[in-house]
C-alpha cells in the first residue's frame, strides 16, 4: 500500500491524541503531584488494598475457572452453547446492574443470607473486601473460563485418542494432558484479571469504601469530589499509573491473551470422564458456575421489571445523556482505530519498527487508567472552564480512548487481510487513499467495525468510572443515576433504571453488530 | 511484427534468498508465455513488469520508457492476478467500472462503456451480479473486461485461469487471443503447463533456476529445449 498524505495526517493526528491522553496525562499528573507533598498512610493503605484485592480476585477467578473449563471442554449437553454465550455477557453488562443483582442475592437481606438465617448461621457481609471479591469473581470468572477453555480446546484430538488408548483418567490425565495446556494459559489469564481488577472503580464505589476497603481509584474520586484536594488526587493518580505500568510489564512477560478469541467450537471426541465421580464432579462445577452467574442476573431482571414504574421522569434524560456519550465514544474509538490501523498497515512494509511502535501506542490506554486521563483533563481544563459544564464531552473522550484498544485489536487483522488480498489490485488501478477508504476498506471492514462499535458503545453506555469525577448529581448519566438511587436505598427504582441501562447497553451492541453483519 | 514493447535487460529481482535475472523481449501485439515450475519466479517476473517488485539492477523498459520508480498504476500495463481480481462487495459492473475511474465516479457514457465491455467478454446483462454469484470462468471474464477498459498496451496474466477446468481454460485462452487480435494488445501470460503454452502459440520464455529468457517461438523452444527446460519437461 502506497501511503498518501491524507493517511499520514489522519494517522498522525490519532497518534497525537492518544499520546496526549496517555503519556501527556501521565506527565501532567506527575508535575502536579510533585508539589503535593508526601504520600500519607491512607494512600499506602489504598495502594495495598488495590493490589491485595486484585491479586485475590485474579487467584480465585482462575482457580475456580479450572474445573469449570475442564467440564465445559469435555462435556456435550443441551444448552452448552447458551452457557458459553452467557460467559461473554458479563463483559458487556454494565457493572452497576450486576452489582444490583449481586446485592439482591448476597446482600444483607438477600437470598443467601435469608437461607443462612433460617439455618441459624451468621450472616455474610457483602460490604468490604468480601463484597469486592465476590463482584470481581462474578465479572472475571467467565473471562478466565473462556481463556482456559480456549487453551483446552487447542489440545490436538490425537492426544485425547492416545490418552484413551493408554486408559488415562482422573489425576494422571489432568497431570499429563490438561495441566500443561492450563499452565501455559493460566498466568496470562491471571495477569489480565489482575490488571482489570486493579483499575476497577465502580465495584469499589458500590461495595467497598471506608478506610479498610478503598482502592486507589476510589481514593482519587474522593479526593476530587469531597476533599477538593487536586494535589492528592494527582499523587494518587501517579501511584495508580505506577501500578498499571508494573502490571502491564508483568502481563507482557506472560503474554496476556485477549479473551476476545474466536468462536469456541464443539469439543473433540473424548473418551475420558465416563465414570460416575467424574460426571458428578463436572456436573457440580457447571451447575454451580451457572447458578453463580445466572442468579444475580435473574434477580436484577426480576427486580427491574417490578421497578420500571418507579424510575422517575429524570431517568429518560439520564438515558439520553448515556446514549449520546456512548455514540460519541464509539464514533471516536472507530475513527481513531481506523486511522491507526491504516497507519500501521502502511508502515508495516517499509518501516516495521515504526509499525510496532504505533501498535504499542494504540494499546497504551490499557495501561494508563482512564482515571489518570480524567484527573489530568480535570487539572488542565479547570483554569479554562468549569469541568462539570463540559462533563459529557470529556466523558465521551475518555471512554472513546479506553475503548480504542479493543477497536484497534479487532480492526488490525481485518485490515491486514484486506490489504494483503486487495492492496495490489487497488494499487494497479491507481485508487487514491480516499477511494480506497470508501470503496475498499470500509466495506471490507464492516464486520469488525460493527463489532468494535458495539463493544465501545456498550462499554461506554455502562461506564461508571471517570463520569463520577466530572458529572454533577443534577445531570447524571444512566449508570450514575442508578448508583444515586442505590445510595438513597431506593432499590426498586434503582432496579428499574438498571434494567433500562442493561437494555440500552445490549441494544447498542446488537444494533452495531447487526449493522456489521448486514 | 511490431516494435519491442517489453525489454528486460539483465533485470534482477531479489527477495530474501530468492534471486531472478531476466533477459527477454516481447513484440508489440504478440503473445508471450512465461513457462516454468511453481516457485520458479513467474509471479515475481510479472510483478517486476507490473511494478509490484523493484529491479535491484538492470532495466525494465516498457513502451520505450525505463520504468524505474514508476508506480503500477502509471505503467502501460494492466494485470490480471492469480486471485483477488474482484472486490467481493462490489457487483460486476462496479468492478469493471474501476478500470475507468478508480473512485467509481462514472458518467452515463462510462456506464455504457462498462456494459459494452461486459458484452465483449460474453457477460451481457450480468453487471448486477456480485462475484459470489458467478462461476470461476465468469469472474475471469469480469477481470478481463476491466483490463480492456483500462486501455493499456500490455496485458499481464499471472496464471489467471489456474482454478478453472480444462475446457473452460481453453475457452478463456481463446477469448484472450480474440481480444488480443481485436485490440492489438501485447499479452504476457504465465503457466506451468507446456500444453497450454503450445496452445497459446506466439513466443515463450522459460522461467526457472534463477533465470528468465530469452524468448523464442514456442514450437522451437519446446521441440529443442535448453537443458533447464528439458529437465523441467522431463522429456
Amino acid at each position: 500500500m502506497r501511503p498518501a498524505p491524507a493517511l499520514w495526517w489522519a494517522g498522525g493526528g490519532a497518534l497525537a491524541l492518544v499520546l496526549a491522553l496517555t503519556i501527556g496525562a501521565a506527565a501532567l499528573v506527575f508535575l502536579w503531584a510533585e508539589g503535593a507533598g508526601r504520600f500519607t498512610a491512607p494512600d499506602w493503605r489504598a495502594l495495598e488494598f488495590t493490589a491485595r484485592q486484585a491479586f485475590l480476585s485474579a487467584l480465585i477467578s482462575v482457580a475456580l475457572a479450572i474445573p469449570v473449563a475442564r467440564a465445559l471442554a469435555r462435556r456435550r449437553f443441551p444448552g452448552r452453547e447458551a452457557l458459553v454465550t452467557l460467559l461473554g455477557a458479563p463483559f458487556l453488562l454494565p457493572i452497576i446492574v450486576a452489582i444490583l443483582g449481586i446485592v439482591a442475592i448476597w446482600g444483607r437481606s438477600g437470598l443467601v443470607n435469608d437461607g443462612l438465617g433460617a439455618l441459624g448461621l451468621p450472616k455474610l457481609d457483602i460490604y468490604g473486601l468480601s463484597g469486592v471479591l465476590l463482584a470481581h469473581v462474578f465479572f472475571n470468572l467467565p473471562l478466565a473460563v473462556r481463556i482456559l477453555l480456549q487453551a483446552l480446546s487447542d489440545i490436538p484430538a490425537e492426544r485425547w485418542r492416545l490418552a484413551a488408548e493408554l486408559g488415562l483418567e482422573g489425576r494422571p490425565l489432568f497431570r499429563l494432558i490438561e495441566w500443561p495446556a492450563l499452565r501455559a494459559a493460566a498466568p496470562g489469564a491471571f495477569a489480565l484479571i489482575f490488571l482489570l481488577c486493579a483499575t476497577s472503580f465502580a465495584v469499589a464505589l458500590a461495595l467497598g469504601g471506608g478506610p479498610r476497603a478503598t482502592t486507589l481509584e476510589l481514593a482519587i474520586y474522593q479526593a476530587v469530589r469531597f476533599d477538593f484536594d487536586l494535589g492528592r488526587a494527582a499523587a494518587l493518580a501517579g501511584l495508580q499509573l505506577g501500578l498499571g505500568l508494573a502490571l502491564a510489564l508483568l502481563a507482557a512477560g506472560l503474554s496476556a491473551p485477549s479473551g476476545l478469541g474466536p468462536g469456541l467450537d464443539a469439543p473433540p471426541e473424548r473418551w475420558d470422564g465416563r465414570g460416575v465421580a467424574a460426571r458428578l464432579g463436572d456436573g457440580a462445577a457447571l451447575g454451580l458456575a451457572a447458578a453463580f452467574l445466572i442468579a444475580p442476573l435473574a434477580a436484577a431482571a426480576a427486580l427491574g421489571v417490578g421497578g420500571l414504574g418507579e424510575m422517575g421522569p429524570r431517568v429518560w434524560l439520564a438515558a439520553g445523556r448515556s446514549l449520546g456519550v456512548a455514540l460519541t465514544a464509539a464514533a471516536m474509538a472507530l475513527t481513531l482505530g481506523l486511522a491507526l490501523v491504516m497507519l500501521v498497515v502502511a508502515l508495516e512494509g517499509r518501516a516495521p519498527r515504526a509499525a510496532r511502535l504505533v501498535e504499542a501506542t494504540a494499546l497504551l490506554a490499557l495501561v494508563v487508567s482512564p482515571f489518570v486521563a480524567g484527573v489530568a483533563l480535570f487539572l488542565a481544563l479547570r483554569a479554562v472552564v468549569a469541568p462539570a459544564s463540559v462533563a459529557m464531552p470529556l466523558v465521551a473522550l475518555v471512554n472513546g480512548a479506553s475503548a480504542l484498544p479493543f477497536a484497534f485489536r479487532l480492526l488490525l487483522p481485518a485490515l491486514r487481510e484486506a490489504a494483503r488480498d486487495y492492496g495490489p489490485l487497488a494499487e494497479a488501478l491507481g485508487m487514491q487513499a480516499r477511494d480506497r477508504l470508501r470503496l475498499l476498506w470500509l466495506p471490507r471492514l464492516r464486520r469488525p467495525l460493527g463489532l468494535a462499535g458495539g463493544l465501545s458503545a456498550a462499554l461506554s453506555a455502562g461506564d461508571l468510572g471517570v463520569v463520577a469525577i466530572f458529572a454533577t448529581p443534577t445531570a447524571p448519566t444512566l449508570p450514575l443515576y442508578v448508583h444515586g438511587l442505590m445510595s438513597a436505598h431506593r432499590m426498586e427504582a434503582a432496579a428499574g433504571a438498571a434494567l433500562l441501562l442493561a437494555a440500552l447497553a445490549f441494544g447498542l451492541f446488537l444494533a452495531f453488530d447487526r449493522w456489521g453483519r448486514a | 511484427m511490431g516494435a519491442r514493447v517489453i525489454r528486460l535487460e539483465a533485470a534482477e529481482v531479489r527477495a530474501g534468498d530468492f534471486r531472478l535475472v531476466a533477459d527477454l523481449e516481447a513484440q508489440a501485439g504478440g503473445h508471450l508465455t512465461l513457462l516454468g515450475p511453481s516457485g520458479g519466479g513467474k509471479s515475481t517476473l510479472i510483478a517486476l513488469i507490473g511494478g509490484f517488485a523493484a529491479a535491484a539492477s538492470g532495466h525494465v523498459v516498457l513502451d520505450g520508457r525505463d520504468m524505474a520508480g514508476v508506480p503500477p498504476a502509471k505503467r502501460p500495463v494492466t494485470t490480471v492476478f492469480q486471485e483477488h481480481n474482484l472486490f467481493p462487495h462490489l457487483d460486476a459492473a462496479a468492478n469493471v467500472g474501476l478500470g475507468l475511474d478508480p473512485g467509481l465516479r462514472l458518467s452515463a457514457a462510462d456506464r455504457a462503456r462498462v456494459s459494452a465491455a461486459l458484452a465483449e467478454v460474453g457477460l451481457e446483462g450480468m453487471g448486477g451480479r456480485k462475484p459470489a454469484e458467478m462461476s470461476g470462468g465468469q469472474r475471469s471474464r469480469v477481470a478481463l473486461a476491466r483490463a480492456l477498459l483500462r486501455e493499456r498496451p500490455i496485458l499481464l496474466l499471472d496464471e489467471p485461469f489456474a482454478a478453472l477446468g480444462p475446457a473452460m481454460r481453453a475457452e478463456m485462452l481463446g477469448l484472450v487471443a480474440a481480444l488480443r487480435a481485436r485490440r492489438g494488445m501485447t499479452v504476457v501470460m504465465s503457466t506451468h503447463d507446456p500444453a497450454e503454452a503450445r496452445r497459446a502459440g506466439g513466443h515463450a520464455a522459460f522461467v526457472g533456476e534463477g533465470r528468465a529468457g530469452p524468448a523464442a517461438p514456442i514450437e522451437a523452444l519446446l521441440d529443442a529445449p535448453p537443458p533447464a527446460l528439458a529437465a523441467y519437461l522431463g522429456a
